[in-house]
Protein backbone atom coordinates (compact mmCIF):
# COMPACT_ATOMS: atom_id res chain seq x y z
CA UNK A 1 0.00 0.00 0.00
CA UNK A 2 1.38 3.36 -0.99
CA UNK A 3 1.63 6.23 1.47
CA UNK A 4 -0.91 9.07 1.40
CA UNK A 5 1.80 11.47 0.25
CA UNK A 6 2.59 9.38 -2.84
CA UNK A 7 -1.10 9.01 -3.58
CA UNK A 8 -1.49 12.79 -3.44
CA UNK A 9 1.62 13.75 -5.42
CA UNK A 10 1.84 10.99 -8.01
CA UNK A 11 -0.97 12.18 -10.27
CA UNK A 12 0.52 15.67 -10.55
CA UNK A 13 3.50 14.88 -12.79
CA UNK A 14 4.22 11.16 -12.81
CA UNK A 15 0.75 9.93 -13.67
CA UNK A 16 -1.01 13.10 -14.77
CA UNK A 17 -4.60 12.27 -15.81
CA UNK A 18 -4.56 14.50 -18.89
CA UNK A 19 -1.09 14.08 -20.33
CA UNK A 20 -0.55 10.38 -19.61
CA UNK A 21 -3.84 8.64 -19.03
CA UNK A 22 -5.94 10.51 -21.63
CA UNK A 23 -8.69 11.25 -19.12
CA UNK A 24 -10.93 14.29 -18.96
CA UNK A 25 -9.82 15.99 -22.12
CA UNK A 26 -13.11 17.34 -23.44
CA UNK A 27 -13.46 19.98 -20.78
CA UNK A 28 -9.74 20.78 -20.85
CA UNK A 29 -10.21 22.07 -24.38
CA UNK A 30 -13.54 23.76 -24.16
CA UNK A 31 -13.30 25.89 -21.02
CA UNK A 32 -9.70 27.13 -21.15
CA UNK A 33 -10.03 30.38 -23.08
CA UNK A 34 -10.47 32.33 -19.80
CA UNK A 35 -8.88 31.82 -16.38
CA UNK A 36 -12.14 32.60 -14.61
CA UNK A 37 -13.94 29.61 -16.13
CA UNK A 38 -10.82 27.50 -15.62
CA UNK A 39 -10.84 28.21 -11.88
CA UNK A 40 -14.47 27.25 -11.49
CA UNK A 41 -14.09 24.13 -13.59
CA UNK A 42 -10.91 23.01 -11.80
CA UNK A 43 -12.54 23.47 -8.39
CA UNK A 44 -15.69 21.66 -9.46
CA UNK A 45 -13.84 18.68 -10.93
CA UNK A 46 -11.51 18.36 -7.92
CA UNK A 47 -14.39 18.43 -5.47
CA UNK A 48 -16.51 15.98 -7.45
CA UNK A 49 -13.61 13.56 -7.90
CA UNK A 50 -12.63 13.67 -4.24
CA UNK A 51 -16.12 13.26 -2.83
CA UNK A 52 -17.27 10.67 -5.35
CA UNK A 53 -14.15 8.56 -4.71
CA UNK A 54 -14.80 8.92 -0.99
CA UNK A 55 -18.45 7.88 -1.17
CA UNK A 56 -17.89 5.06 -3.64
CA UNK A 57 -15.06 3.71 -1.54
CA UNK A 58 -17.33 3.75 1.53
CA UNK A 59 -19.81 1.37 -0.10
CA UNK A 60 -17.35 -0.50 -2.32
CA UNK A 61 -17.95 -3.85 -0.66
CA UNK A 62 -21.73 -3.61 -1.04
CA UNK A 63 -21.88 -2.77 -4.78
CA UNK A 64 -22.63 -5.83 -6.97
CA UNK A 65 -20.13 -5.66 -9.80
CA UNK A 66 -22.73 -6.10 -12.56
CA UNK A 67 -24.48 -2.81 -11.78
CA UNK A 68 -21.50 -0.87 -10.45
CA UNK A 69 -21.38 1.60 -13.37
CA UNK A 70 -24.94 2.76 -12.73
CA UNK A 71 -24.32 3.06 -8.98
CA UNK A 72 -21.16 5.09 -9.60
CA UNK A 73 -22.89 7.30 -12.15
CA UNK A 74 -25.76 7.98 -9.75
CA UNK A 75 -23.38 9.09 -6.99
CA UNK A 76 -21.40 11.28 -9.40
CA UNK A 77 -24.52 12.77 -10.98
CA UNK A 78 -25.88 13.70 -7.56
CA UNK A 79 -22.66 15.56 -6.69
CA UNK A 80 -22.65 17.32 -10.06
CA UNK A 81 -26.25 18.44 -9.60
CA UNK A 82 -25.30 19.99 -6.25
CA UNK A 83 -22.39 21.86 -7.88
CA UNK A 84 -24.58 22.93 -10.80
CA UNK A 85 -27.26 24.33 -8.49
CA UNK A 86 -24.66 26.12 -6.35
CA UNK A 87 -23.14 27.74 -9.45
CA UNK A 88 -26.53 28.81 -10.74
CA UNK A 89 -27.30 30.38 -7.38
CA UNK A 90 -24.02 32.16 -6.64
CA UNK A 91 -22.13 32.54 -9.95
CA UNK A 92 -24.79 32.72 -12.61
CA UNK A 93 -22.71 34.36 -15.35
CA UNK A 94 -19.92 31.78 -15.04
CA UNK A 95 -22.47 28.99 -15.05
CA UNK A 96 -23.93 30.39 -18.30
CA UNK A 97 -20.46 30.49 -19.89
CA UNK A 98 -19.71 26.91 -18.91
CA UNK A 99 -23.13 25.89 -20.32
CA UNK A 100 -23.28 22.12 -20.72
CA UNK A 101 -19.76 21.51 -19.48
CA UNK A 102 -20.77 21.48 -15.82
CA UNK A 103 -23.21 18.68 -16.58
CA UNK A 104 -20.53 16.92 -18.55
CA UNK A 105 -18.39 16.52 -15.42
CA UNK A 106 -20.54 13.40 -14.93
CA UNK A 107 -18.96 11.79 -17.97
CA UNK A 108 -15.55 13.32 -17.33
CA UNK A 109 -13.44 10.22 -17.45
CA UNK A 110 -11.25 11.36 -14.55
CA UNK A 111 -14.11 11.02 -12.08
CA UNK A 112 -15.32 7.62 -13.25
CA UNK A 113 -11.80 6.45 -14.03
CA UNK A 114 -10.58 7.12 -10.48
CA UNK A 115 -13.74 5.59 -9.00
CA UNK A 116 -13.24 2.44 -11.04
CA UNK A 117 -9.46 2.16 -10.81
CA UNK A 118 -8.78 3.38 -7.28
CA UNK A 119 -11.82 3.86 -5.07
CA UNK A 120 -13.19 0.36 -5.68
CA UNK A 121 -10.02 -1.14 -4.18
CA UNK A 122 -8.87 1.31 -1.50
CA UNK A 123 -10.18 2.67 1.82
CA UNK A 124 -12.22 5.91 1.86
CA UNK A 125 -9.63 8.35 3.18
CA UNK A 126 -6.94 7.26 0.72
CA UNK A 127 -9.47 7.45 -2.12
CA UNK A 128 -10.37 10.98 -1.06
CA UNK A 129 -6.68 11.98 -1.19
CA UNK A 130 -6.33 10.28 -4.56
CA UNK A 131 -9.30 12.28 -5.84
CA UNK A 132 -7.74 15.54 -4.62
CA UNK A 133 -4.39 14.61 -6.22
CA UNK A 134 -5.93 13.84 -9.58
CA UNK A 135 -8.00 16.99 -9.37
CA UNK A 136 -4.81 19.01 -8.81
CA UNK A 137 -3.05 17.28 -11.70
CA UNK A 138 -5.98 18.12 -13.94
CA UNK A 139 -6.17 21.69 -12.65
CA UNK A 140 -2.47 22.33 -13.27
CA UNK A 141 -2.73 21.46 -16.97
CA UNK A 142 -5.93 23.48 -17.23
CA UNK A 143 -4.34 26.51 -15.57
CA UNK A 144 -1.25 26.30 -17.80
CA UNK A 145 -3.37 26.18 -20.96
CA UNK A 146 -5.80 28.83 -19.70
CA UNK A 147 -2.94 31.16 -18.68
CA UNK A 148 -1.32 31.04 -22.12
CA UNK A 149 -4.61 31.33 -23.99
CA UNK A 150 -5.94 34.30 -22.04
CA UNK A 151 -2.62 36.16 -21.83
CA UNK A 152 -1.68 35.89 -25.49
CA UNK A 153 -5.18 35.60 -26.89
CA UNK A 154 -6.72 38.68 -25.31
CA UNK A 155 -3.88 40.27 -23.32
CA UNK A 156 -5.57 39.84 -19.95
CA UNK A 157 -5.33 37.62 -16.87
CA UNK A 158 -8.53 36.98 -14.87
CA UNK A 159 -10.03 39.81 -16.93
CA UNK A 160 -7.37 42.33 -15.77
CA UNK A 161 -5.43 43.93 -18.62
CA UNK A 162 -1.76 42.91 -18.71
CA UNK A 163 -0.88 43.69 -22.31
CA UNK A 164 -2.83 46.69 -23.59
CA UNK A 165 -4.21 45.69 -26.99
CA UNK A 166 -4.08 47.85 -30.10
CA UNK A 167 -7.87 48.17 -30.15
CA UNK A 168 -7.71 49.90 -26.76
CA UNK A 169 -4.85 52.18 -27.86
CA UNK A 170 -2.00 50.00 -26.55
CA UNK A 171 0.75 48.12 -28.35
CA UNK A 172 -0.18 44.45 -28.19
CA UNK A 173 -1.69 42.73 -31.24
CA UNK A 174 -3.66 39.80 -29.77
CA UNK A 175 -3.25 36.39 -31.35
CA UNK A 176 -6.80 35.47 -32.30
CA UNK A 177 -5.96 31.83 -32.91
CA UNK A 178 -5.44 31.31 -29.18
CA UNK A 179 -9.06 32.21 -28.47
CA UNK A 180 -10.23 29.46 -30.81
CA UNK A 181 -10.62 25.95 -29.37
CA UNK A 182 -8.11 24.22 -31.73
CA UNK A 183 -5.25 26.15 -30.12
CA UNK A 184 -5.82 24.15 -26.92
CA UNK A 185 -4.93 20.99 -28.83
CA UNK A 186 -1.58 22.44 -29.84
CA UNK A 187 -0.85 23.76 -26.35
CA UNK A 188 -1.64 20.43 -24.68
CA UNK A 189 0.42 18.68 -27.35
CA UNK A 190 3.40 20.89 -26.48
CA UNK A 191 2.87 20.38 -22.73
CA UNK A 192 2.91 16.60 -23.28
CA UNK A 193 6.09 16.97 -25.33
CA UNK A 194 7.67 19.00 -22.53
CA UNK A 195 6.72 16.55 -19.76
CA UNK A 196 7.92 13.57 -21.77
CA UNK A 197 11.23 15.19 -22.57
CA UNK A 198 11.69 15.73 -18.85
CA UNK A 199 10.40 12.30 -17.75
CA UNK A 200 11.69 10.04 -20.52
CA UNK A 201 10.01 6.87 -19.21
CA UNK A 202 6.60 8.23 -20.27
CA UNK A 203 7.48 8.11 -23.98
CA UNK A 204 5.30 5.66 -25.89
CA UNK A 205 7.10 2.83 -27.66
CA UNK A 206 5.30 3.04 -30.99
CA UNK A 207 2.60 5.04 -32.48
CA UNK B 1 -38.35 19.46 -44.73
CA UNK B 2 -35.76 22.07 -45.58
CA UNK B 3 -35.50 22.95 -41.91
CA UNK B 4 -34.65 19.36 -41.01
CA UNK B 5 -32.10 19.04 -43.81
CA UNK B 6 -30.41 22.21 -42.62
CA UNK B 7 -30.40 20.96 -39.02
CA UNK B 8 -28.92 17.66 -40.18
CA UNK B 9 -26.10 19.27 -42.13
CA UNK B 10 -25.42 21.62 -39.25
CA UNK B 11 -25.14 18.81 -36.71
CA UNK B 12 -22.88 16.72 -38.96
CA UNK B 13 -20.47 19.36 -40.23
CA UNK B 14 -20.73 22.83 -38.74
CA UNK B 15 -21.40 21.81 -35.17
CA UNK B 16 -19.52 18.53 -35.27
CA UNK B 17 -19.59 16.96 -31.79
CA UNK B 18 -15.97 15.85 -31.91
CA UNK B 19 -14.20 18.60 -33.79
CA UNK B 20 -16.23 21.71 -32.99
CA UNK B 21 -17.39 21.02 -29.42
CA UNK B 22 -14.65 18.58 -28.40
CA UNK B 23 -16.98 16.04 -26.87
CA UNK B 24 -16.07 12.39 -26.55
CA UNK B 25 -12.39 13.30 -26.75
CA UNK B 26 -11.22 10.59 -24.36
CA UNK B 27 -12.63 7.81 -26.51
CA UNK B 28 -11.71 9.66 -29.69
CA UNK B 29 -8.06 9.65 -28.67
CA UNK B 30 -7.97 6.24 -27.02
CA UNK B 31 -9.77 4.09 -29.62
CA UNK B 32 -8.42 5.65 -32.81
CA UNK B 33 -5.34 3.50 -33.28
CA UNK B 34 -7.01 1.01 -35.64
CA UNK B 35 -9.51 2.00 -38.30
CA UNK B 36 -11.73 -1.11 -37.81
CA UNK B 37 -12.18 -0.47 -34.13
CA UNK B 38 -12.82 3.22 -34.80
CA UNK B 39 -15.57 2.46 -37.32
CA UNK B 40 -17.17 -0.09 -34.99
CA UNK B 41 -17.30 2.44 -32.18
CA UNK B 42 -18.57 5.08 -34.61
CA UNK B 43 -21.51 2.89 -35.66
CA UNK B 44 -22.31 2.12 -32.03
CA UNK B 45 -22.33 5.85 -31.21
CA UNK B 46 -24.70 6.60 -34.11
CA UNK B 47 -27.11 3.90 -32.92
CA UNK B 48 -27.04 4.91 -29.24
CA UNK B 49 -27.22 8.64 -30.00
CA UNK B 50 -30.23 8.18 -32.32
CA UNK B 51 -32.08 6.35 -29.53
CA UNK B 52 -31.05 8.33 -26.45
CA UNK B 53 -31.49 11.91 -27.66
CA UNK B 54 -35.17 11.46 -28.66
CA UNK B 55 -35.81 9.36 -25.53
CA UNK B 56 -34.37 12.08 -23.32
CA UNK B 57 -36.39 14.59 -25.29
CA UNK B 58 -39.56 12.73 -24.29
CA UNK B 59 -38.48 12.66 -20.64
CA UNK B 60 -37.70 16.37 -20.70
CA UNK B 61 -40.95 17.39 -22.44
CA UNK B 62 -43.34 15.17 -20.56
CA UNK B 63 -41.85 14.84 -17.09
CA UNK B 64 -39.30 17.52 -16.21
CA UNK B 65 -40.30 20.74 -17.97
CA UNK B 66 -42.09 23.37 -15.85
CA UNK B 67 -45.78 22.51 -16.01
CA UNK B 68 -45.24 19.13 -17.67
CA UNK B 69 -46.83 17.30 -14.75
CA UNK B 70 -49.93 19.52 -14.61
CA UNK B 71 -52.16 16.51 -15.47
CA UNK B 72 -51.15 15.07 -12.09
CA UNK B 73 -52.23 18.21 -10.35
CA UNK B 74 -48.73 19.67 -9.86
CA UNK B 75 -49.37 22.86 -11.82
CA UNK B 76 -46.01 24.53 -12.35
CA UNK B 77 -43.67 21.98 -10.83
CA UNK B 78 -40.19 22.48 -12.29
CA UNK B 79 -38.11 19.32 -12.14
CA UNK B 80 -35.36 20.35 -14.57
CA UNK B 81 -32.78 20.34 -11.76
CA UNK B 82 -32.82 16.54 -11.54
CA UNK B 83 -32.44 16.37 -15.33
CA UNK B 84 -28.79 15.32 -15.26
CA UNK B 85 -29.43 12.21 -13.20
CA UNK B 86 -32.41 11.21 -15.38
CA UNK B 87 -30.50 11.60 -18.63
CA UNK B 88 -27.45 9.65 -17.51
CA UNK B 89 -29.63 6.98 -15.93
CA UNK B 90 -31.59 6.58 -19.16
CA UNK B 91 -28.41 6.45 -21.24
CA UNK B 92 -26.86 3.79 -19.01
CA UNK B 93 -30.08 1.77 -19.06
CA UNK B 94 -30.51 1.97 -22.84
CA UNK B 95 -26.91 0.93 -23.42
CA UNK B 96 -27.40 -2.03 -21.09
CA UNK B 97 -30.64 -3.08 -22.83
CA UNK B 98 -29.11 -2.67 -26.27
CA UNK B 99 -26.24 -4.89 -25.21
CA UNK B 100 -28.63 -7.62 -24.03
CA UNK B 101 -30.84 -7.40 -27.15
CA UNK B 102 -27.85 -7.59 -29.47
CA UNK B 103 -26.44 -10.52 -27.52
CA UNK B 104 -29.72 -12.44 -27.76
CA UNK B 105 -30.88 -11.71 -31.33
CA UNK B 106 -27.86 -10.50 -33.33
CA UNK B 107 -24.81 -12.41 -32.07
CA UNK B 108 -22.71 -11.45 -35.10
CA UNK B 109 -23.32 -7.76 -34.53
CA UNK B 110 -22.77 -8.22 -30.80
CA UNK B 111 -19.32 -9.68 -31.28
CA UNK B 112 -18.21 -6.61 -33.27
CA UNK B 113 -20.04 -3.85 -31.37
CA UNK B 114 -20.31 -5.52 -27.98
CA UNK B 115 -16.99 -4.46 -26.52
CA UNK B 116 -17.67 -0.81 -27.35
CA UNK B 117 -21.08 -0.51 -25.75
CA UNK B 118 -19.95 -0.18 -22.11
CA UNK B 119 -17.57 2.58 -23.19
CA UNK B 120 -20.43 4.52 -24.67
CA UNK B 121 -22.42 5.15 -21.51
CA UNK B 122 -19.56 7.32 -20.28
CA UNK B 123 -18.90 9.00 -23.63
CA UNK B 124 -19.47 12.72 -23.22
CA UNK B 125 -20.71 13.05 -26.80
CA UNK B 126 -23.79 11.04 -25.84
CA UNK B 127 -24.65 13.01 -22.70
CA UNK B 128 -23.57 16.21 -24.47
CA UNK B 129 -26.06 15.50 -27.25
CA UNK B 130 -28.89 15.23 -24.75
CA UNK B 131 -27.80 18.37 -22.89
CA UNK B 132 -27.58 20.41 -26.11
CA UNK B 133 -31.02 19.11 -27.07
CA UNK B 134 -32.41 20.44 -23.78
CA UNK B 135 -30.53 23.73 -23.98
CA UNK B 136 -31.74 24.42 -27.53
CA UNK B 137 -35.28 23.20 -26.78
CA UNK B 138 -35.67 20.92 -29.81
CA UNK B 139 -39.03 19.35 -30.68
CA UNK B 140 -39.27 15.56 -30.85
CA UNK B 141 -38.78 15.40 -34.65
CA UNK B 142 -35.84 17.79 -34.45
CA UNK B 143 -34.26 15.72 -31.70
CA UNK B 144 -34.37 12.59 -33.89
CA UNK B 145 -32.60 14.43 -36.71
CA UNK B 146 -30.12 16.04 -34.32
CA UNK B 147 -29.36 12.73 -32.58
CA UNK B 148 -28.66 10.93 -35.84
CA UNK B 149 -26.70 13.82 -37.34
CA UNK B 150 -24.48 14.45 -34.34
CA UNK B 151 -23.78 10.72 -33.98
CA UNK B 152 -22.82 10.51 -37.64
CA UNK B 153 -20.57 13.55 -37.35
CA UNK B 154 -18.74 12.01 -34.40
CA UNK B 155 -18.38 8.67 -36.21
CA UNK B 156 -16.89 10.52 -39.16
CA UNK B 157 -14.41 12.36 -36.96
CA UNK B 158 -13.10 9.19 -35.29
CA UNK B 159 -12.83 7.30 -38.59
CA UNK B 160 -10.87 10.15 -40.19
CA UNK B 161 -8.55 10.42 -37.20
CA UNK B 162 -7.92 6.67 -37.18
CA UNK B 163 -7.13 6.74 -40.90
CA UNK B 164 -4.57 9.51 -40.40
CA UNK B 165 -3.01 7.77 -37.40
CA UNK B 166 -2.58 4.54 -39.35
CA UNK B 167 -0.65 6.39 -42.05
CA UNK B 168 1.42 8.06 -39.37
CA UNK B 169 3.24 4.80 -38.66
CA UNK B 170 5.56 5.62 -41.53
CA UNK B 171 6.54 9.05 -40.25
CA UNK B 172 9.46 9.99 -38.03
CA UNK B 173 8.00 11.69 -34.97
CA UNK B 174 10.21 13.21 -32.22
CA UNK B 175 10.39 10.81 -29.26
CA UNK B 176 8.46 12.96 -26.77
CA UNK B 177 5.63 13.57 -29.20
CA UNK B 178 5.06 9.92 -30.09
CA UNK B 179 1.56 8.60 -29.55
CA UNK B 180 -0.56 11.02 -27.57
CA UNK B 181 1.34 14.22 -28.33
CA UNK B 182 1.21 13.97 -32.09
CA UNK B 183 -2.43 12.87 -31.93
CA UNK B 184 -3.25 16.14 -30.19
CA UNK B 185 -1.50 18.04 -32.97
CA UNK B 186 -3.46 16.14 -35.63
CA UNK B 187 -6.72 16.84 -33.81
CA UNK B 188 -5.82 20.53 -33.71
CA UNK B 189 -5.21 20.62 -37.45
CA UNK B 190 -8.43 18.69 -38.14
CA UNK B 191 -10.40 21.06 -35.91
CA UNK B 192 -8.93 24.04 -37.80
CA UNK B 193 -9.97 22.42 -41.08
CA UNK B 194 -13.48 21.86 -39.76
CA UNK B 195 -13.74 25.50 -38.75
CA UNK B 196 -13.98 26.33 -42.43
CA UNK B 197 -17.53 24.98 -42.27
CA UNK B 198 -18.55 27.54 -39.66
CA UNK B 199 -20.58 30.44 -40.95
CA UNK B 200 -22.13 28.37 -43.71
CA UNK B 201 -25.89 28.81 -43.61
CA UNK B 202 -28.16 26.45 -45.48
Amino acid sequence: MSSPKDVLLNPIFNRNPITLEILGICSALAVTSKLETVTVMALAVTLVTAFSSFSISLIRERIPSSIRIIVQLTIIATLVIIIDQLLKAYAFSVSKQLSVFVGLIITNCIVLGRAEAFAMKNPPLLSFIDGIGNGIGYSLVLFAVGFLRELFGSGTLFGVTVFKTINEGGWYLPNGLLLLPPSAFFLIGFIIWGIRTWKVDQVEKEG
Amino acid sequence: MEHFLSLFMRSVFIENMGLAFFLGMCTLLAVSKKIDAAMGLGVAVVVVQTITVPANNLIFRHMLKPGALSWLGYGDLDLTFIGLICYIGLIAAIVQILEMVLDRYFPALYSTLGIFLPLISVNCAILGGSLFMVERDYTFAESVVFGFGSGLGWAMAITLLAAIRQKLVYSDVPAGLKGLGITFMIMGLMALAFMSFSGIQL
